[in-house]
């Protein structure tokens, strides 16, 4: 699997409030009326910027605080298909493998804001290329039950194909 | 066998085999709960896995908790929506006003020691007081386990949290929780489990819902405390509570553990947590004098009775007044602890002195309801989580402490430097 996109670059501790504030989710939980209000709290301008294809970069602990679903949909619904990060807060990594979002741990510090990048994954192994600086990052690799989650497009589509947790 | 911590022993009960840390297992899931936060996109989730049946009905509990009462026609959807899912597949509702989910499944006696419970909302965690194994998950993985009874886990690390000697007086078990979710930082305890040990015996079961609920402020999966006398002495009487004896559940003595962290009691001062990060906390002295305009006592770490009690003690020994131009706004984390505050007239005397109560509930907590701080408030408040916008309204400050902390805020109108012994 190939991602190639523009890079989104945001700091460290984006909680999932951030991602999309639980007050937004008082009128709907549809994220694609959510995605007008994605990271608002930390640039209110981010939603109408992002482009079909973006890849969010994050420093540490992204997604951090609620374990609430709708910061993985969010992202999805505005058209990202990746997140990378220097790590990220459990419940969130887990929340985006259930949906398909590629999730990938990976020294993210060097990445700037829209360099050009092509995520690689390749049996549970991810590799970033930053087109900007022609390096090469490898990514913390997935664990076999993620990777089979994954392979399915996420969690429904798993327990669909009749594949068991264990 | 491997020594075990808690959290293997527990996993490995629910899986079957022993594990240790960093293996997977799949586990049996013992209670499964939603939130009218969570629950209409595990609902959602549900159906999309093509689930016609829930796995087992009498595991499966969903807390209208976060919207209490709905004030829009959206949220109220979500509870009917609720209400019709588990009328027709017999699973139990917490109506409006009963409570959080968590703070209900722990005083109503569902949840025991020994148990895997795992919650979609985050503060789940905060079960662990109880000697069970919680986790906060999303909605997906919510559904899955209403689907087929059954979780994946990565079997955590455990890190081991030596509570050492005696807190001075008006130290209280948030400014303990505080200063290990500041000592580890925020994702200092990510993927990993705690495991409370030492001088525990001073610590109430209040005490310890405190500490297991904040300590998710460091990334912790779970925080678990050991079972104990004060364990036994709370479970006792408590509706499923079962047999008189009870499973249990201690580390073994060669248990292996990523690192220990020791916390000298004894020195410890009040801490507070400073905007917009839970885990940038510092000495109370450090913000002394800074005024504030909403003070808040509610949620799942410090709206129980034992919380409301400290802060009304506060509140009376700074004159007992409010302060003008602060709203005291009073949450109760159930209906029982509800009860229980009319009953010995905790919240008369705050209501008489000007305090607004909302609905039992996570209240303001995450502006899903309650008051919505105005623009430009600083708010001082005994919940868990201070980000941006986090009550509703991005332009205000929110400080998180101690009941007593806020009791004094109250009739101040400003952070105290220290509490009178």
């Amino acid at each position: 699997m190939i991602i190639e996109g523009r890079a989104r670059v945001l700091g460290d501790d984006i909680n999932s409030d951030y991602i999309i504030s639980s007050r937004r989710k008082r009128e709907t939980i549809d994220e694609s009326r959510l995605r007008e209000f994605l990271l608002e709290s930390v640039d209110p301008a981010f939603a109408a910027s992002v482009r079909p294809g973006d890849i969010l970069v994050a420093g540490r602990n992204f997604g951090c605080g609620s374990a609430m679903e709708t910061a993985v949909t969010v992202i999805l619904a505005a058209g990202m298909s990746a997140v990378l990060a220097r790590t990220f807060a459990r419940s969130f990594y887990r929340n985006a493998i259930n949906n398909g979002l590629v999730v990938v741990e990976c020294d993210t510090s060097g990445i700037a804001e829209g360099s050009g990048l092509a995520v690689r994954i390749d049996a549970g192994a991810a590799r970033v290329q930053d087109m900007a600086r022609g390096v090469e990052v490898i990514g913390a690799p997935l664990p076999a039950v993620m990777q089979r989650i994954l392979a399915r497009g996420g969690l429904v589509g798993f327990l669909r194909a009749g594949e068991r947790l264990g | 066998m491997t020594a075990q911590t808690i959290s293997e022993k527990i996993i490995s009960a629910h899986c079957g085999h022993a594990v240790r840390a960093g293996e997977v297992a799949v586990c049996d899931v013992d209670v499964v709960v939603g939130t009218d936060g969570s629950g209409p996109l595990a609902i959602d989730y549900f159906a999309q896995m093509g689930g016609a049946r829930l796995h087992d009905p009498g595991r499966v509990f969903f807390s209208l908790d976060h919207y209490a009462p709905p004030t829009t026609a959206g949220t109220r959807a979500f509870h009917d929506r609720i209400r019709e899912f588990a009328a027709r597949h017999g699973a139990t509702v917490f109506g409006v006003g009963e409570g959080i989910s968590h703070q209900i499944l722990v005083e109503r006696g569902i949840v025991r020691p020994g148990q895997l419970v795992i919650g979609a909302d985050s503060h789940t965690v905060m079960c662990g007081a109880l000697n069970a194994f919680a986790i906060g998950v999303g909605s997906s993985d919510l559904a899955a386990a209403m689907l087929t009874g059954r979780i994946w886990l990565r079997v955590p690390e455990t890190i081991r949290v030596r509570l050492a000697g005696a807190r001075r007086a008006g130290v209280a078990a948030k400014d303990v929780a505080l200063a290990l979710v500041g000592e580890l930082g925020g994702e200092g305890a990510n993927y990993q489990a705690i495991e409370f040990t030492g001088d525990l015996a001073a610590f109430t079961l209040a005490d310890r819902l405190v500490l297991s609920s904040l300590l998710v402020e460091a990334g912790a999966k779970a925080a678990l405390f050991p079972h104990d006398a004060v364990t036994a002495a709370y479970r006792k009487g408590r509706a499923s509570s079962g047999a008189a004896t009870e499973a249990a559940v201690e580390a073994d003595p060669r248990a292996q553990y990523a690192r220990e962290l020791a916390l000298d009691l004894a020195s410890l001062t009040p801490r507070v947590a400073r905007p917009p990060a839970p885990d940038d906390v510092v000495p109370l002295a450090d913000v002394a004098g800074v005024p504030v305009q909403m003070v808040f006592i509610g949620t799942c770490t410090g709206g129980r009775v034992q919380d409301f009690h400290e802060a009304l003690h506060a509140f009376d020994r700074a004159g007992g007044l409010l302060a003008p131009g602060v709203q005291l706004v009073l949450t109760p984390a159930s209906q029982e602890v509800r009860a229980r505050l009319i009953a010995d007239g905790t919240l008369s005397r705050l209501v008489a002195a000007g305090a607004v109560e909302t609905t039992a509930g996570c209240g303001a907590c995450c502006g899903t309801s309650g008051v919505i701080p105005g623009d430009g408030m600083t708010v001082l408040s005994t919940a868990n989580r201070n980000f941006r916008a986090r009550m509703g309204n991005a332009t205000a400050s929110i400080y998180l402490a101690s009941p007593a902390v806020c009791g004094v805020a109250a009739a101040t109108g400003r952070i105290p430097g220290g509490l009178a012994p």
